[in-house]
């Protein structure tokens, strides 16, 4: 795809000139993007637009241009970016390009280049043999890198509107605990079986990623998630060691953090259940070796052994044990977690602050998200730390597993 | 508006062809010029009541006759035209003489827009109307509207026999219009037809479209224009202007007419 912005400026909108110009964009075969309109207040005010036109070749884009410029369109002067190296390892130069979760670009000697895996929050580094781009967090840049800087000769594309009519068409991160859920769960499910369909035929391999918190176990959501994931919808699970713990606990003794999942309340010596469950995989090892040796039989850990689903548990200082394949380092969680984000479509973050949020600054605005919790609070921090595109859901996390897992099939 | 600027078409002639009127081979002749010419200074001297100011007409530069193209002119401001045409652009500097000489504020657009002046750039009170495409291009409209501090609006004109504004749009003082509405394009057309309402509009016949009844000037209830334009003529009696038809075809063969020949400076 071939993208150019242009601007226009002058009295254009009761002239009609702006609509003309789109209109002769639309006819000759281009697509458009007003990403700016400022329009004026006083009648002697003039107006400005910038529109972003796409197109399929190079040859349309010309006849578009040469079509639109007498009516007063302006190819937006361009600059190739700046880039200084960096100055030792983990440290970036003081003029650094931050970047945002948006489809980006640069512009290197006259050309655009894609930056692969938008990412908020992070730089960009060019690489000239062979010439490409990529998004580097700060503490993984290397000295000498070099590393854009300043604004000019980078473009950032506003997020298209997807082309399903669902949900996340609307890309608004309302939250509401007065909305109605059914139709956003039913669109969800959609999403996944969708994903799951292109993967059996073997058309792509886009996954669906689950970053979750304990109070699924808790809430009893456990029994819901453990189908879902045995029916292949989940391939990426994000958590933390609790709800790991939390669930083989359930699986060893039926209970959660001392609960009794069936019987509803605490058991005798119930807090120490989950700290015996951790003692016991840890002695064997490894998730993986805690299941085949059929010491946890089922539930959402034993279902992602079995179904490979590829998990990054990110550990924390309250952690205890933690369990062996907790990864206590955050940086090096977070460079997993980072790994495991390409081919990512679908992403449900589900009743975890920490997990949300840390997710959602890895995922580009391209990524469809749904964030669950009881708390208003976490959709709203979600969306206030840039995440816009996540559709913020306030319900309690095993209701929702319970509504997605039937509307998937499930018969429980 | 009372006060016009003119030219004698001393050195008037169809030297060079720019636009689809214009045939060397068809040539003006000098006497009956000069005598129509005259004659709409004292139309509009003695049966208006305009004041005229004369400017000296020079050798070489024919086109010089039609002031309507030195620039446009408000408040004390003047901004002379940038002539598409190579063939014009010797008249600019003649132009800018004269409004320095006369005291105007002389503001000049970017060099690279082409503006052909009060030929493309007509007004109505609240707002102003701007031709493009064919002679000025589109982004004078933005300076001049910072310039003059008015809202212009844009209309492509779209055929070439009318290539100026003032050829084929004609605002009159009780804010009617008259117009040749092919000349514009659609997007125009709706403009128009939005801005000015139905009644207050008058799309001259095509018959009269193509003797430049819209070249004329009003000035108060007066509306000086070329002769053979009867139904325009009807329709401005019904609207109490009264009309004053002149002769003057030695112009039309160079494509302009009563309000090419004069530049309003008020």
């Amino acid at each position: 795809m071939i993208r150019q912005t242009v601007t226009i400026q002058g009295h254009i909108i009761d002239s009609l000139i702006l609509a003309k110009v789109l209109d002769a964009i639309v006819m000759l075969g281009g697509t458009f993007t007003l990403s700016e309109v400022t329009v004026g207040t006083r009648r002697e005010d003039t107006s400005h637009a910038t529109i972003l036109i796409e197109t399929p070749t190079m040859e349309l884009l010309q006849e578009i241009l040469k079509t639109i410029q007498p009516h007063g369109a302006v190819v937006e002067a361009e600059e190739d970016c700046t880039v200084e190296p960096a100055p030792a390892d983990g440290i970036l130069p003081e003029d650094f390009y931050a970047t945002s979760h948006l489809s980006t670009q640069i512009r290197w000697q006259g050309s655009w280049i894609d930056v692969p895996q938008p990412e908020m929050d992070v730089a960009i580094i060019l690489k000239t043999a062979p010439l490409s781009a990529q998004m580097v967090s700060m503490g993984s840049v290397k000295k000498g890198d070099l590393v854009v800087t300043g604004r000019k000769g980078v473009r950032v594309f506003p997020l298209e509107r997807p082309k399903e009519r669902d949900v996340f068409g609307f890309m608004e991160a309302q939250v509401s605990s007065e909305r109605p859920h059914h139709h956003i769960i039913a669109d969800v499910a959609k999403r996944m079986k969708t994903i799951q369909q292109r993967r059996k035929e073997g058309k792509g391999s886009s996954k669906v990623l689950f970053a979750g918190g304990p109070a699924i176990i808790h809430a009893g959501g456990r029994e819901a998630l453990t189908w879902i994931i045995e029916a292949g919808y989940i391939h990426v699970l994000f958590c933390g060691n609790a709800l790991a713990a939390h669930d083989m606990e359930a699986s060893l003794y039926g209970t959660s953090l001392g609960y009794n999942l069936g019987i509803g309340r605490s058991v005798p010596h119930g807090h120490e259940h989950h700290l015996r469950t951790i003692n016991r995989v840890r002695a064997l090892g490894s998730l993986q070796q805690a299941i085949e040796s059929g010491l946890i039989k089922e539930g959402i850990m034993a279902a992602c052994i079995r179904q490979g689903v590829q998990m990054v548990l990110a550990g924390t200082i309250r952690d205890d044990g933690p369990l062996p394949d907790v990864i206590t380092d955050s940086i090096k969680a977070q460079e997993a977690m980072r790994a495991a984000i390409p081919g990512v479509e679908l992403a449900l973050l589900v009743a975890s602050t920490l997990h949300a949020v840390a997710t959602g600054n890895l995922l580009p605005a391209s990524a469809p998200t749904v964030c669950v919790d009881i708390n208003p609070a976490v959709p709203t921090k979600l969306s206030d730390r840039g995440s816009f595109q996540a559709v913020g859901l306030v319900m309690d996390s095993s209701s929702f597993l319970w509504q997605l897992a039937r509307e998937l099939g499930w018969e429980g | 508006m009372s006060h016009l600027l003119m030219c004698p078409p001393d050195y008037f002639g169809i030297e060079y062809e720019i636009n689809p009127w214009m045939r060397v081979s068809n040539q003006s002749n000098g006497d009956r010029s000069r005598t129509q010419w005259k004659t709409l200074t004292q139309v509009l001297e003695n049966e208006v009541g305009a004041k005229l100011e004369f400017m000296e007409p020079v050798p070489g530069l024919p086109d010089l006759v039609f002031t309507a193209n030195a620039g446009i002119i408000h408040e004390g401001k003047a901004v002379p035209s940038q002539f598409r045409h190579p063939e014009r652009q010797g008249e600019e500097r003649h132009f800018i003489d004269w409004f320095t000489r006369k005291g105007y504020e002389v503001v000049n657009l970017d060099p690279e827009i082409d503006f052909e002046g009060a030929g493309d750039l007509l007004g109505f009170p609240d707002f102003w109307i701007g031709g493009y495409r064919q002679r000025s291009d589109i982004r004078a409209y933005v300076q001049l509207s910072e310039i003059f501090q008015k809202e212009i609006i844009p209309v492509e004109l779209v055929d070439q026999r009318f290539y100026h504004l003032d050829t084929c749009f004609c605002p009159l003082s009780g804010g009617e219009l008259l117009y040749f509405p092919p000349c514009f394009d659609s997007y125009a057309q709706t403009v128009l037809a939005s801005r000015i309402e139905r009644g207050n509009r008058f799309a001259v016949p095509a018959q009269e479209g193509e003797r430049f009844a819209c070249n004329a000037v009003c000035i108060d209830r007066h509306v000086v224009l070329p002769t053979g334009c009867p139904e325009t003529m009807t329709w401005l009696h019904k609207r109490s202007y009264t009309t004053h038809p002149v002769e003057l075809d030695e112009f039309l063969k160079a494509g302009g007419s009563a309000k090419c020949l004069t530049l309003a400076l008020d």
